[in-house]
């Protein structure tokens, strides 16, 4: 059975987020002078084969925390495909 | 007595500064081994370098890729074993990416890619680098990196800290320190770091490009010249 989900990565809260802050200071050039706090993250689709969406699940969560993202500096969110579309 | 260390230096896809590293090995007096990543073999060597490049293209995240390879499980095992390993920028990142060095390296404070010689302030002599040198001591070394800002959480950076686990931090020629000299905005303006134990350790600046006075600054010398020093213990 193929379960289909979205991992969301993001820079941890009070890490300066250099690229962010590029696209924040872009913005006010394009007309949006409102606009602040803007984080860039990361986002993986990935579908993966398994007996239950339980036990997908549980694979996406090892596969995000030992290489799709760095706990050091990263935290990450795991939507299911019907998540995704709601 | 005439044994030679033998110093290891892995190529993988991306690896851009291994035949300087070799070089810089030969050149210091040592025996130059390279090493494949696709190779779980250390081919007995007396110590490791990862050299810096873009390893996997930096997909996902710089060294997070090449922390996987073949080798690495080699590599851990001899840092395991108290073997010295050297990382250095890419290396570093792989480093850290592997759980062998604390803390993390994301984008350049400036957002700027940094390619010029920098000063680096030598903060302790416990580690593979810094045997032969003196607390305080500052050497001029070339970093070029887009990221090289050194980031860890409060708790952890207190830990790096407090144990002194810091081995090298960007300064002023005179060694003071200032926001000014931090080329890429690290934590605590911190260039290398080590590990626990003080066998691992690595660092953003380029100590391989520091060697020959012919084409710059050597402030790489000394350092290599400890780490062989080091690996000839283990001889």
């Amino acid at each position: 059975m193929k379960h289909r989900f979205e991992v969301l990565i993001s820079l941890r809260p009070g890490l300066l987020d250099p690229q962010g802050k590029a696209v924040e200071g872009s913005l006010p050039a394009m007309g949006w002078t409102n606009v602040s706090a803007v984080r860039v993250g990361k986002h993986v689709e990935l579908t993966v084969d398994a007996d239950s969406e339980q036990e997908a699940r549980a694979q996406v969560e090892e596969m995000a925390r030992r290489l799709l993202s760095n706990p050091v500096i990263e935290d990450f969110r795991i939507l299911t495909a019907e998540e995704v579309e709601e | 007595m005439s044994r030679r260390p033998r110093v290891g230096v892995i190529t993988f896809p991306g690896s851009l500064d291994d035949v300087d590293a070799l070089r810089a090995v030969r050149f210091m007096g040592g025996e130059a081994v390279p090493l494949w990543h696709a190779e779980p073999d250390l081919h007995g060597v007396d110590a490791v370098i990862l050299p810096g490049g873009f390893s996997y293209g930096d997909y996902l995240r710089c060294g997070a890729l090449a922390r996987f390879a073949a080798v690495m499980e080699e590599v851990i095992r001899f840092a395991d074993e108290g073997g010295p390993v050297v990382g250095i920028c890419n290396g570093l990142q792989i480093l850290c990416e592997a759980g062998l060095l604390p803390g993390a390296l994301i984008r350049n404070r400036s957002l700027r890619f940094v390619c010029r010689v920098v000063d680096i302030r030598v903060e302790t002599s416990l580690s593979p680098l810094t045997e032969s040198l003196v607390v305080g001591e500052v050497l001029p070394i070339p970093v070029k990196h887009g990221e090289g800002q050194f980031v860890a959480d409060e708790r952890d950076l207190d830990r790096i800290e407090g144990d002194g686990l810091v081995v090298f931090r960007y300064c002023g020629r005179d060694g003071s320190l200032d926001d000014q000299h931090n080329v890429n905005g690290s934590a605590n303006a911190i260039a290398g770091v080590r590990n626990a134990a003080g066998n691992v350790v690595g660092l953003m600046p380029h100590p391989e490009h520091a060697i020959d006075p012919d084409v710059g600054p050597t402030g790489g010398q000394p350092l290599l010249a400890s780490l062989l020093s080091r690996a000839l213990a283990r001889v």
